[in-house]
């Protein structure tokens, strides 16, 4: 049963709330370092601890990232901004507050052009872009309410938080998921945020509402947690689409709440809603002073703005040739995209180099993981290199995919692979058949004394696949070709 | 001799040190004394750190010795009010729900006192996280008034003025939200200067009230007030609010001239609530003024009624933030309960005092949704008003001169009604809104033989102009003369 099937009647409202943890070498407000998996507490000083009498110093990268970041979302970046305390008691968060920022964000009225159904274009709003601190982290057995006692590790606190509100444009599920998809690549594109969902590096919240068609009113929005991949957001989302419309059919009023998506059974089920009644009592930090950007540094970030991916896809598809969506699968990761142009750059050609990255180096490295495209065992010269190997016809494509599996396992190149193995053309009886072929096909008169069974008419077919093949081939082998071939006719 | 070495001025001591004619452990030791001697009844001290007094003294001793003093405060016994963080030294700020915290770091101030040589004796008792007028909001004991033990010190900084008062240590720090360096040392005789927002690091102090606490020095005359301020002013990046200004040369600053200063005596000052004998001093304060020829006019400071409205809603309100984090989770005191949120209710019940309670519900109130607008957004309009109304007369004026309390030190239990308390902070709360310095010094005495204490007040940075008039005032008055009796 599709989400669209059943929401048929009804509209649906989604916005998305999108935390990204920037990849600054240390925290929001102190010096601490940000990098994961450190053992408990070992990143941690009295600041990012809340110890009594400490103070929080802005982290200027994090404003940085955050500009950056702004800009490429095409927001407007507040010449004064601030931040603000937001209070609820939760033993993850040191002080019991989170600086965050309330009514002056860092940057606001941005958009996200994103691919929808049918091949068109949307630009969905962004409300606003904001910095805060994440909290720490509980680690106990079961739920809090059951477990007997519960650690807290406070590495992550403090960790710079980018929050990111959609206006409610999106309307569909995959919408969503596209949207997310599009937006995580921006981020890792500008370098602030390692898009590492699994990580919890980006972390997504939605809303949710159905209206009648052609209602004016929204209907009553639903917050769903705990997103955490692009597939999650649309399940989750898809289920709850279903249960709204069922719910609406049968007459019932949607419960405004919060729902946490629970991955592992496929449905969303309400959080209590006790937790979430929150009054967060934001007030401007005092510990803080307004942040001034002046137009200079905003002006610096712009012009440091790397090529996004919508800009990106469309050169890929222009200078090189290529399909929309080839494009887009190679701009979908910054990594991917330097690598696809390195390849190029080293001498294959635009075509060949798309089709085998598409369809080779995408086995062996995942495409969304910059560092592992950066770190991939073929190397984009070594893959053009390959390619050379294929156009000068020393090897055949056949071989050229054995030979790119040898390549990722020893990270050789394929010239030395080629060469040790004996792979070339010449041992090759499939690629000479192939050439044999087409000398034949050049020269029906050669193809017809051939047959009638001329000596010399074998010699000069010899001759011919050894001039094409620049001498590689092995006569013996192109003469055994040519009997076996003559006698199938 | 040893006796006689509790009674100097820091700046005395020093000399003496340079003279050979004392050095640093005996003096500690002097200290270390009389503390043994006279701190139970007085009640100054939360914590005597006499082995770390000793080891920093014989270190003084040594460079001392050399004749390679690190400056002015090498060596001389200091004492610092329980708000601040010592790494190592267990800091409360008077309440139970830090009984025990030992701190792993060391606040800006106490970092600074150290590299400069002082000699720190021990923390000093207060009103629980700095929010009374009395000292007697402490969770552990009361601090008595060395001119009269029957008699509150003033507050929070009760434990710091009282012990400088009673020659209990050379001098200490404090710090002042509403008043409180200002009143404890008007109440106790001493010199207490409350500085710019922003000029000393608040990294380390134990907040009460961010955008009004600041921390100063409480001595016993004002060359040690200027001494003490160089020693602790100047920026810090731990502190945001912390401002690049350089630092002057307070204790050059000292030796100017006050003639042509012009005076500014605000009318709203002098109103039915002022004790008439504070009144008549602060008169007779401005002929000796005068007389050193300075100019004084009457100027008006529309505002000085809102001045307690608007403190108690800003400073309730970040109170109330602030002590969100003591939650028996992390340091501190822990009561358990059967969840989390059982145990933070019952940990907080327990360890907060009442006056603590009644300023975090009026500060969660004043910042709840549908409340903001009506009382912390109106009073930080009003506060800007507030500072306002001192930019408008220090057009006119160099310094502005005042009471610094409306009446001298009470008794004990005398102002058990929360408000009576707070009006106490009428003259002093203003200031800490504008965030300008102020300095309280003593300006005579009550027929009674209390000390009376006289604030002039100064426009932004400029400690040192306040410092000018304060010191040229106190060489032309004879009241430092006077000493409590409490041997």
């Amino acid at each position: 049963m599709s989400a669209v099937a059943t929401a048929a009647g009804y509209e649906v409202v989604i916005g998305l709330e999108v935390h990204a943890q920037l990849s600054t070498r240390t925290k929001m407000f102190c010096g601490c370092s940000t990098t994961f998996g450190a053992p408990p507490n070992t990143q941690t000083c009295p600041v990012c601890q809340g110890m009594p009498g400490t103070l929080p110093v802005i982290n200027r990268r994090a404003i940085e990232f955050g500009t950056r970041t702004a800009l490429a979302f095409d927001c407007t970046v507040n010449a004064s901004c601030r931040f603000a305390r937001k209070h609820y008691y939760y033993p993850d968060m040191p002080k019991n507050f989170q600086i965050s920022q309330y009514e002056e964000p860092l940057a606001e009225h941005g958009g996200l052009e994103i691919d929808v159904a049918g091949g068109g274009v949307r630009r969905i709003g962004i409300q606003r872009l904001h910095l805060e601190e994440d909290v720490g982290k509980l680690v106990h057995e079961g739920t809090l309410e059951t477990a007997p006692s519960s650690l807290v590790d406070y590495n992550r606190a403090g960790v710079p938080l980018m929050e990111t509100v959609s206006q409610p444009e999106l309307s569909s599920p995959e919408e969503a998921a596209a949207y997310l998809r599009a937006f995580r690549a921006v981020l890792v594109y500008l370098g602030v945020c390692d898009g590492n969902m699994e990580e919890g590096s980006l972390r997504c919240d939605a809303n949710i509402s159905l209206r009648r068609r052609g209602a004016t009113e929204l209907g009553t929005k639903v917050e769903i947690k705990n997103l955490n991949s692009f597939r999650n957001v649309q399940r989750a989302l898809e289920f709850e689409v279903i249960r709204q419309a069922a719910a609406l059919d049968a007459g019932e009023r949607i419960v405004q709440e919060t729902r946490l998506w629970d991955a592992d059974r496929g449905y969303t089920r309400s959080m209590r809603s006790k937790e979430f009644a929150h009054d967060y009592r934001y007030f401007p930090e005092p510990d803080l002073v307004p942040l001034e950007l002046d137009l200079a540094f905003v002006e610096r970030a712009r012009a440091a703005l790397p090529e996004l991916p919508r800009a990106g896809r469309r050169r890929f598809v222009e200078q090189y040739a290529l399909r929309g969506a080839e494009a887009a699968t190679l701009t979908g990761s910054r990594a991917l995209a330097e690598y696809y142009e390195a390849t190029v750059g080293a001498g294959a050609g635009p075509r060949p180099a798309a089709n085998w990255i598409l369809s080779e180096l995408l086995r062996v490295v995942p495409g969304d993981d910059e560092q592992a495209v950066r770190d991939s065992p073929v190397s984009p010269a070594h893959l053009a290199g390959l390619i050379r190997l294929i156009d000068d016809g020393t090897i055949s494509g056949k071989i050229a995919k054995s030979v790119f599996d040898k390549m990722a396992a020893s990270r050789e190149d394929a010239a030395t692979i080629v060469g040790r193995e004996g792979l070339t053309q010449v041992a090759d009886s499939g690629a000479l058949a192939l050439v044999i072929d087409q000398v034949l096909a050049a020269d029906p008169k050669l193809l017809a004394d051939w047959k009638s069974g001329k000596t010399a008419a074998e010699n000069a077919i010899v001759g011919q696949v050894m001039k094409a093949t620049q001498g590689k081939a092995n006569p013996a082998l192109v003469r055994d070709l040519l009997k076996e071939k003559l006698s199938k006719t | 001799m040893t006796t006689d070495l509790t009674r100097l001025t820091m700046h005395a001591l020093a000399a003496a040190y340079r003279a050979g004619e004392a050095t640093p452990s005996q003096a500690t030791e002097a200290y270390l004394a009389r503390i043994a001697a006279l701190d139970t009844r007085v009640g100054g001290y939360l914590t005597v750190t006499a082995e770390a007094a000793r080891a920093a003294a014989r270190a003084a001793d040594a460079r001392l010795a050399a004749r390679r003093p690190l400056g002015p405060l090498d060596g001389v016994p200091l004492a610092l009010k329980d708000v601040f963080c010592t790494r190592g030294v267990t800091t409360t700020c008077g309440s139970r729900i830090l009984e025990g915290f030992v701190p792993p770091y060391d606040a800006t101030v106490a970092e600074r006192l150290a590299a400069a040589g002082a000699v720190m004796l021990g923390k000093t008792n207060m009103d629980e996280f700095a929010m009374g007028s009395s000292t007697e909001h402490s969770a552990f004991k009361p601090t008595r008034n060395p001119w009269d033990l029957s008699r509150v010190p003033g507050g929070s900084s009760g434990g710091s003025a009282a012990a400088v008062a009673g020659d209990l240590a050379a001098a200490a720090l404090g710090t002042d939200t509403g008043g409180s360096i200002r009143q404890p040392a008007a109440f106790c005789g001493t010199v207490g200067l409350k500085p710019t927002y922003g000029r000393v690091s608040r990294y380390g102090l134990i907040a009460f009230a961010s955008s009004l606490d600041h921390p100063g020095p409480i001595t016993k005359d004002v060359r040690d007030t200027a001494l003490l301020l160089g020693a602790i002013a100047g920026h810090d990046p731990r502190d945001a609010t912390s401002v690049p200004e350089p630092v002057p040369d307070y204790v050059a600053a000292l030796d100017g001239s006050v003639a042509g200063l012009r005076l500014g005596v605000p009318r709203e000052y002098f109103t039915e609530g002022l004790d008439p004998e504070i009144a008549r001093a602060v008169r007779e304060a401005l002929e000796v003024l005068r007389g050193l020829g300075a100019t004084t006019t009457e100027i008006s400071l529309p505002t000085t009624d809102y001045g307690l409205a608007v403190y108690y809603i800003i400073a309730p309100a970040e109170a109330s933030s602030n002590l969100a984090r003591y939650d028996g989770v992390k340091y501190g005191l822990r009561v358990p309960g059967r969840d989390l949120i059982d145990m933070s209710s019952a940990t907080r019940a327990a360890g907060f005092g009442a006056e603590v309670k009644r300023r975090i519900m009026l500060g969660t109130y004043v910042l709840s949704a549908g409340y903001y607008d009506a009382y912390y957004g109106r009073a930080q309009k009003v506060r800007t008003l507030v500072k306002r109304d001192f930019e408008q007369a220090f057009a006119a004026v160099d310094l502005i001169v005042a009471p610094t309390t409306p009446g001298v030190a009470f008794k004990h239990g005398e102002k058990e009604d929360p408000l009576a308390m707070y009006l106490n902070d009428v003259f002093t709360v203003p200031v800490d809104l504008a965030g300008i310095p102020a300095i309280s010094v003593r300006g005579g005495f009550s027929a009674t033989g209390l000390p009376i204490g006289l604030q002039l007040i100064a426009p932004a940075f400029e400690e040192a102009r306040l410092l000018r008039a304060a010191h040229a005032y106190e060489q032309a008055t004879p009241w430092l003369e006077r000493r409590p009796e409490l041997s």
